[in-house]
């Protein structure tokens, strides 16, 4: 774990960003061992290039998508503070861990609701709020490949919509989303826990 | 109506108790062949014509009747008629089996027919040898657990279950045993003959874990997934352990004295048994698999290399003393995959069918044989340790689920809380299998019958007691129930968003966790596995024929929709009164495409191992999601030809007007005659229809039950050859025409 000459102390803002994000301190420091990995030109930021250099996320079907979460709007770069901020989303629950600094007010990153949202920003990639029909379309697409027909996709996205749709504007609102997955059963969730394990130490 | 069904289905009870009574009287022969016992015995009375030498000539007898040459196979039928009766007659009153697991009221009856019997002096056929029951009727039981078992939550917490499975059965045998040692040596029980060996060996055989009791309880408690993948798991698993402490506490029962050599040989001989079990089941397994990849031209025999593979793979492992559950088990699960992409559909309907349903036989024959040989055999009943055993059983297993999971618990996920404990050690269930094996005792233990009586009493105790109350204890202390109806769509597509989700940013992250070991798995099993052992490999083109193929299969279902429910027809009176209110019968009207569309997520979705449904039913068939997908897709097409303005709701107040049609019309005439061409495939459905009615019950959900009945029959799509892939556009199309729009509809709602 502390093989690596960086120290914690080499990481700009390190203090603050454990406090604002809970990770630990070697938490943090593979995270950022593994982003100057990432940042092949040691520009100190990480454009798409980088992102898309990870062999497997680019055979990840909605492996653009992924990316495209890290980056802020606007941006072209992420530092590493984002980097660290939206890889926060993933980590465990930890039960009654207490810690300094805020902790009730702004909400912990790897809360329910912030996970929800991160997701939803996969779905809404214009940002708008409002999953529509399309994008609803697309992510489908982009899952399910060309093995579905496009009448399938059509009323798959169709139903999605119908179900989720409570107010009957066509899209999905990050509450009606939320609403869904609150009906879901909360183990659900838990692909998120077991890959946030990962990130807990349980590393091969 | 129910009544008349209750009246007769007690009275048919009864005869055939009494039927069986005479047939039971020559309980010499066994009933089971391969016993062998000849049936050409030389007692043939008053067979064939015989001359007597006081007539001159002899006549040509009319009617002659020869029991003992059929002595055997009837007298199985008959039993096994009889305890089909009994499970028809429970289910006819539905109240019964909400609060009563099936395996309490078959042993019941199984003990009052024991009591009719014994009072009228009959012995009962002998058929309840552990031999017979070893041999014949646990394999198809732990076949049915084994195949349906849902994998992928298995694979998950496989490290949970063998930490249960093995070090729990160990944890309980020695503690039960060490205490009724402890106990043996107070005078006034009188069991001080009983030495430790011999308590350890009692021990062993009632520590382990039943799965068919336990499933059979199980299934209707609805619990989280994970607990029951732990007890089941568990059950299945603790065969090896079980195995394993019952052959070395019998040899070294014998002995005076226990060298440190035979520990560990006990030790190396649980890695042989464990081990080699797997071994030869993921063996015969690939074996199987790789038989079925060249039976495309002999269709009809395919079922019967799974059953034969799967019954080798247990004989082999008995013939070498390994652990032939857990042989049968691995078989059956490598199996499955392959073989189910390498038969034909209508195989692997057979398949499915024909293992829920001799799993189903073997067990009820079980649990009812259970009830006549307690009251028939000899007992001998200590009070004294028999109560302490049943304190032990409950102490050490309660004691044993606590540490266990707190040991395990920091490794696993989602850890188990304390009310999944409880469910946990509640929920250990003896079952037949102590029941058998104490059957199997060698004689010299000087206390065999006692040991008989205390495992039958603590299986009628756990299974009595623990079986009844088990459901309602788990409702008010609330475990975490799992959310068996249908998600939403919304829930599988973001579910599957996630785990995209989740592996890209695995992998972003540089850090592997066992999801990517799976992962590894899954690409050598795509390359090199699937390679040798599935005919048609390309996995697109395979998803895409067999579409085809259910596509064609499911028009054909299309025309015979209706399960055959007479009593369906009240169900459409209350389906007009539920007209007003549009939005249910929307939902319901939905609730179906979603596990359509649930189906279709789960198979297409890339590197996501498809979803087994997490759990089935005991008593049905798994929710046989090929033929709902196809349903999806007619329905797709259907709706595009009725686009225009005619979606969501509105489609429903048509459907509903359908209804107020005078339903009479085509009922009576045209069912049998349709039933009858598509028999096979209309069971599965209505099968599949059974869990989710089951459950109805016992959740106060208002929902109209029944079969709808599709109220305009087609008799315009003839059947189409299943092999005949070109013709789905053509099906597609010609369906158009008829007044097929509705039907799925009704289709849809009826199947609730």
């Amino acid at each position: 774990m502390g093989s690596s000459s960086s120290r914690l102390s080499n990481i700009p803002n390190g203090q603050e960003l454990m406090q604002e994000t809970g990770f630990s301190d070697a938490h943090l420091l593979r995270l950022y061992e593994r982003f100057q990995f990432l940042d092949k030109d040691n520009k100190g930021h990480l454009r798409s290039e980088d992102f898309e250099a990870v062999r497997e996320l680019s055979k990840n079907p909605i492996g653009d998508r992924i990316v495209e979460a890290f980056f802020l709007p606007g941006q072209e770069t992420v530092d590493f503070p984002s980097f660290v901020r939206v890889l926060a989303h993933f980590r465990p629950k930890e039960k009654n861990r207490t810690r300094e600094g805020a902790q009730q007010e702004p909400e912990p990153a790897n809360s329910r609701n912030q996970k929800l949202k991160f997701a939803f920003r996969l779905y809404d990639r214009d940002r708008d709020g409002k999953i529509s029909r399309v994008e609803l379309l697309q992510v489908l697409r982009e899952m399910l490949g060309m093995q579905v027909t496009e009448e399938q996709l059509q009323s798959i996205a169709e139903r999605a919509i119908q179900e989720a749709d409570l107010d009957k504007d066509d899209t999905i609102s990050f509450d009606e989303f939320r609403k869904i997955s609150f009906h879901a059963d909360p183990h659900r969730n838990r692909t998120g826990e077991a890959r946030a394990c990962l990130l807990e130490g349980k590393q091969t | 109506m129910n009544h008349i069904y209750t009246k007769r289905a007690l009275s048919v009870l009864i005869i055939c108790a009494f039927l069986s009574l005479p047939y039971g009287s020559s309980g010499e022969a066994p009933p089971k062949p391969g016993e062998g016992v000849t049936i050409l015995s030389p007692v043939k009375p008053d067979n064939g014509p015989q001359v007597y030498p006081e007539d001159e000539k002899s006549n040509l007898p009319v009617f002659t009747m020869d029991y003992p040459r059929i002595q055997i196979p009837f007298e199985i039928t008959l039993w096994m008629l009889l305890a089909s009766f009994a499970k028809i007659g429970f289910h006819v009153y539905h109240k019964i089996t909400i609060w009563v697991p099936e395996s309490c009221l078959l042993i019941t009856i199984g003990l009052i027919v024991g009591g009719i019997m014994h009072s009228v002096k009959e012995e009962p056929p002998a058929v309840l040898t552990s031999n017979v029951f070893f041999l014949y009727m646990l394999p198809p039981i732990v076949l049915d657990s084994g195949y349906f078992m849902p994998a992928r939550p298995f694979f998950e917490n496989i490290g949970t279950v063998l930490w249960f499975a093995v070090v729990g059965t160990l944890w309980n045998s020695i503690g039960i045993g060490m205490s009724l040692f402890a106990i043996c040596q107070i005078e006034a029980f009188d069991v001080q003959d009983i030495n430790l060996q011999e308590n350890l060996l009692f021990a062993a055989i009632i520590s382990a874990v039943d799965p068919v009791a336990v499933l059979n309880v199980f299934e209707q408690a609805s619990v989280n997934e994970q607990l029951y993948i732990a007890i089941f798991g568990e059950c299945l698993f603790n065969d090896a352990i079980t195995v394993v402490l019952y052959s070395m506490f019998s040899f070294v029962a014998e002995m005076p004295v226990v060298d440190p050599v035979d520990v560990f040989l006990g030790v190396s001989r649980f890695f042989v048994v464990g081990l080699g079990g797997m071994g030869f089941g993921i063996l015969f397994g690939f074996v199987a698999a790789f038989t079925t990849r060249f039976t495309s031209k002999v269709r009809e025999i395919e079922p019967l290399f799974i059953f034969m593979y799967s019954y080798l793979a247990y004989l082999v492992a008995e013939l070498f003393a390994i652990s032939s559950i857990m042989a049968i088990v691995c078989c059956a699960l490598t199996m499955k995959n392959y073989v189910e992409e390498n038969v034909s559909q209508r195989s692997c309907t057979t398949i499915r069918h024909v293992v829920k349903m001799l799993g189903s036989i073997s067990e009820t024959l079980i649990f009812f044989f259970l009830g006549v040989v307690t009251i028939t055999t000899e007992h001998e009943w200590n009070w004294g340790y028999i109560l302490f055993t049943l304190l032990f059983a409950f102490l050490w297993r309660g004691l044993g689920v606590l540490l266990l999971t707190q040991i395990i618990n920091p490794f696993r996920t989602i850890p188990f809380n304390m009310k999944d404990q409880f469910g946990l050690a509640y929920g250990g269930l003896r079952g037949a299998v102590s029941f058998a094996l104490a059957f199997t005792l060698p004689d010299h233990i000087g206390r065999k019958q006692l040991f008989v009586t205390a495992t039958i009493a603590v299986i009628l105790f756990t299974v009595f007691l623990q079986g009844i109350s088990i459901q309602p204890l788990i409702e008010f202390i609330n475990v975490r129930r799992t959310n068996r109806n249908v998600d939403t769509i919304n829930v599988e597509i973001h579910s599957r968003l996630m785990e995209h989700t989740m592996e890209g940013i695995e992998d972003l992250c540089g850090q592997w966790s066992h999801f990517y070991w799976k992962d590894k798995f899954m690409k050598f099993n795509n390359r090199i596995l699937r390679r040798i052992f599935i005919r048609d490999r390309r996995a697109e083109s395979s998803i895409v024929a067999l579409y085809k193929k259910l596509e064609l299969q499911n028009a054909m279902e299309i025309l015979d929709t209706v399960p055959g429910d007479i009593s369906a027809a009240p169900s459409l009176v209350s389906l007009q009164d539920e007209k007003k209110e549009s939005p249910k019968p929307k939902k319901i009207y939905m609730a179906e495409d979603l596990k359509n569309m649930h189906n279709i997520l789960s198979k297409n979705m890339y590197k996501i191992r498809q979803r087994t449904v997490a759990f089935t039913s005991k008593h049905a068939l798994p929710n046989d999601s090929q033929p709902r997908e196809i349903l999806i897709r007619r329905h797709a097409s259907i709706r595009r030809s009725l686009r225009p303005g005619i979606l969501q709701s509105t489609m429903v107040p048509k459907s509903q007007k359908y209804f107020s049609l005078p339903a009479a019309q085509n009922l009576g005439s045209k069912y049998p005659s349709v039933r009858l061409s598509y028999a096979d495939d209309h069971e599965t459905m209505s099968d599949v229809a059974y869990p989710t009615r089951r459950s109805r019950f016992s959740h106060p959900k208002r929902s109209s039950s029944g079969a709808m009945m599709p109220l305009h029959r087609l008799g315009t799509l003839k059947e189409v050859p299943s092999t005949d892939v070109l013709n789905e556009s053509e099906g597609e199309g010609g369906s158009k025409d008829c007044s097929t729009p509705i039907d799925p509809l009704l289709h849809f709602s009826g199947w609730l």
